[in-house]
């Protein structure tokens, strides 16, 4: 969802990459280009003015200007203060709790996806071997109760629902069904409400007093404008909820909101609905969405990227040996290094397009790469140098050296090997004008066992 | 009198105090005292439109209209600076009455007058469908409404009630039927029955998944097979507090099946209507009604005079 506001940070930062200083002018273009794609994006208005006053802020501050390169430091501080703005790490539902059932209020706005949601919400935790009941809390849209009663059917979920149209009996009963029938989760899916709705507002308060959930999660739709941040934070207000769920991503929406709606309530984005089927329900992964922000442009703006945060002059001259076919297993050692600088492993993997697709993420182990480096360390310089020496008892010697195993050392240099073959093609590919992709180096390959 | 009682002038102003009062309010505000434009009442005037989900090329667009105006009407006082915000921020949209009939008691230009409802889930199009029903039932048309959001899980059912309250004929299916089938049984029976209006509901669908909007042209298609000039109107609807994404949903609807119009709905809670302009500025579609509630009779004409003045009054 975040494809189109990355390539448009991508555009904003290549304007600032590429020049040999940041100063005042160029930093307040850069600045406009990245408050016109966060507007773009429908980030709230205050919230885009506060997130480029702090990026401007650090970024012409003292501890900027004696780091390498400037235009690095703005993209870090870019990426840095977007993945702040998006939250810290995952946090899961509150349910370690020994009450039966632990309930659970999903509220929001009119067609926001809450009842998809609780039905998707429902399977998951049944999934896991918890017992929910779908209790039907909207007592005022037309067949709402038979949407909820379909969906449920759909899951083999039970649903609770009373002839009355009383949301607060509906619900009081539907728990204590849950308590009679062993169902440890009871799942409570209210009607939609605007937050200027005075009866309505009170009337989620009360089932929230009679209720007392474990969890109180607020759905919205992630298409939503600027007013996600008054409606969020009426809701807020009001329910004081523990989550967000961030609906319709399946969407092409650049979900701006996803962005203010933490930064306003401070509350996390608990989990991502992307589909229609009871099945599209995805946890949120803070940390992932904010590298996806900056991560998802073409390869061109990463290497314009990953060229700044490498040392250049190393860089080059790797890609001399590379293309020369010198390239050894020391040289391996500093370009892992190198890619260090950019970050945590997954970090730099996310921000490779071409990358994400060779190495899936939750392939990606940085003990892998410790190893690979214990492993280079333990090698002799002649060994390095000419990896085809290692020999039986070279590699026990390395092995024992580093930590691994025989079999880990075999990998690698049976990678190494295969590395080699590959970059032959790329050799042939550079040489034809292509630009040393990060896609192309050894790195990736390495990684993907 | 009778467009503005159509209009429920003062139902209409009500359901849009809210939008007045944040984005023109704010204007009349921004206004107040004012008799030169400066760099400072540029760049709050910009604020206020991208903060009404104007969008910003369109809020741009505006802004550099109103200064190239300022400097070539050189004096201005608070009046005339006010009036000059409206006219140009009425510029930006669409006059529905050129292209359309948006009177429900107006004469249709052909029957069955068929019309096509689409858009993305959860906007309010069944709800729309609804009070349209109503308000045609009303003006002493006959009304067939074709159910062919046969996906999502009891849509048939909510438009079997709200069939009912407004007191006309549905044909439905139910769930999991070919939705081209239902429209083609739908046109069929109102050319047979002299039925004047179909309303033809369809499931929502994000406008990016190309089958789906396939699906979308095919159901036009199947109309038309019936029935070679139909459908006669397809009404877009978007839900007022939507984003910059409103744009891209209009864009590809258009491309599928050629949208006429647009239904802008939840404009009773939302405090920004900005969208219209935007779209109706870039994309030349105008916008035809507005929903500002859940009852059957919440949905409003929209005129692009008469929504300005009820802002500014
Ligand atoms: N594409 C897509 N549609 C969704 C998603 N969640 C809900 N919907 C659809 O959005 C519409 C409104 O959803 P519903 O659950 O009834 O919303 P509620 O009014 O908040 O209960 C329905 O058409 C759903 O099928 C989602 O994540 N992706
Ligand atoms: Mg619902």
């Amino acid at each position: 969802m975040f494809e189109s506001l990355s390539d448009k940070l991508d555009a904003a930062l290549k304007k600032v990459t590429g020049q040999a200083r940041i100063n005042e002018v160029n930093i307040g273009n850069a600045m406009r280009d990245i408050k016109r794609a966060l507007l773009d994006a429908d980030v709230n208005y205050n919230v885009v003015k506060n997130f480029v006053e702090q990026v401007r802020k650090k970024s012409l501050g003292e501890e900027v200007i004696k780091s390498v390169s400037p235009s690095q430091m703005i993209v870090k501080i870019v990426y840095d203060e977007l993945a702040a703005l998006m939250g810290g790490t995952q946090q899961d539902l509150n349910l370690k709790t020994s009450r039966v059932p632990a309930v659970i209020m999903v509220a929001g706005l009119q067609g926001s996806g809450k009842t998809t949601f609780s039905a998707k919400l429902a399977l998951q935790l049944k999934k896991k071997g918890r017992n929910p009941v779908l209790v039907a809390a909207d007592v005022y849209r037309p067949a709402a109760v038979e949407q909820l009663k379909t969906l449920g059917a759909q899951i083999d979920v039970p649903v609770f629902s009373i002839e009355e149209k009383d949301a607060i009996k509906a619900a009081k009963d539907g728990v204590e069904y849950a308590r009679k029938n062993a169902r440890d989760i009871a799942i409570i899916d209210t009607a939609g409400r605007l937050q200027i709705d005075e009866d309505m507002m009170a009337e989620a308060e009360q089932l929230k007093k009679l209720l007392a959930p474990e969890e109180i999660l607020f759905v919205v739709d992630s298409m939503i404008g600027q007013e996600a941040v008054n409606t969020a934070k009426a809701f807020n207000d009001r329910l004081d909820f523990d989550g967000v769920v961030l609906t319709k991503m399946d969407g092409d929406t650049r979900g701006g909101a996803a962005l203010s709606i933490k930064t306003v309530v401070q509350k996390p984005i608990k989990f991502i609905s992307q589909g229609e089927k009871v099945d599209d329900l995805d946890i949120f992964y803070p940390d992932r969405m904010a590298q996806r922000i900056l991560g998802m442009g073409d390869i061109v703006s990463f290497v314009e990227k990953a060229q700044e945060k490498l040392d250049l002059k190393k860089t080059e001259e790797l890609q001399k040996r590379l293309l020369e076919n010198e390239f050894n297993l020391d040289d391996f050692y500093q370009q892992i290094q190198e890619i260090r600088k950019m970050g945590s492993l997954q970090n730099v993997v996310s921000m490779i397009p071409g990358m994400s697709k060779l190495v899936p993420q939750d392939k990606i182990d940085e003990r892998d790469l410790k190893k690979v480096e214990a492993m280079i360390c333990s090698m002799t310089r002649e060994e390095k140098q000419k990896p085809d020496i290692i020999n039986g008892s070279r590699r026990l010697r390395i092995a024992k050296g580093s930590g691994t195993t025989v079999q880990d050392v075999n990998g690698l240099i049976k990678q190494f090997g295969e590395m080699k073959k590959m970059m032959k093609s790329i050799n042939k590919m550079a040489k034809s004008g292509r630009p040393l992709t990060a896609e192309n180096l050894p790195f990736g390959r390495l990684m993907q066992r | 009198m009778g467009f503005f009682d159509a209009l429920k002038f003062s139902r209409l102003k009500e359901g849009l105090q809210k939008t007045r009062e944040s984005l023109f309010g704010k204007i009349s505000r921004l206004v107040k005292g004012r008799t030169k434009i400066d760099d400072e009442f540029l760049e709050e005037l910009e604020q206020i439109l991208i903060a009404a989900d104007v969008g910003v090329p369109t809020t741009l667009k505006i802004v550099e209209s109103i200064s190239a105006r300022a400097k070539r009407e050189r004096y201005m006082n608070e009046a005339e600076l006010d009036a000059m915000l409206r006219d140009e921020i009425q510029k930006m949209m669409q006059d529905a009455r050129k292209t359309l009939v948006v009177d429900f008691t107006a004469p249709l230009p052909k029957t069955p007058y068929v019309i096509m409802i689409v858009g993305v889930n959860g906007v309010g199009k069944t709800t729309s469908i609804g009070k349209m029903a109503y308000n045609y039932k009303n003006a002493g048309k006959s009304v067939l409404i074709a159910a062919a959001d046969t996906f999502r899980a009891a849509a048939t059912e909510q438009l079997e009630i709200w069939a009912e309250r407004a007191g006309v004929a549905i044909v439905s299916h139910g769930q999991g039927k070919d939705p081209g089938a239902v429209v083609y049984d739908s046109v069929s029976s109102a050319v047979a029955k002299n039925t004047d209006v179909v309303l033809i509901d369809t499931a929502g669908r994000l406008h990016n998944k190309t089958h789906l909007m396939e699906e979308l042209s095919k159901i036009k298609r199947v109309i038309q097979k019936k029935l070679p000039d139909a459908p006669h109107e397809v009404l877009l609807v978007l839900d007022g507090s939507t984003g910059q994404n409103a744009i891209s949903q209009a864009k590809e609807f258009t491309k599928a099946v050629d949208v006429t119009g647009l239904i802008l709905t939840k404009l009773d809670g939302t405090a920004k209507g900005g969208v219209v302009i935007a779209i109706s500025n870039e994309l030349n579609i105008p916008v035809k009604y507005i929903g500002v509630g859940e009852q059957i009779d919440d949905l409003q004409l929209f005129d692009r005079e008469k929504f300005v003045e009820a802002l500014f009054e």
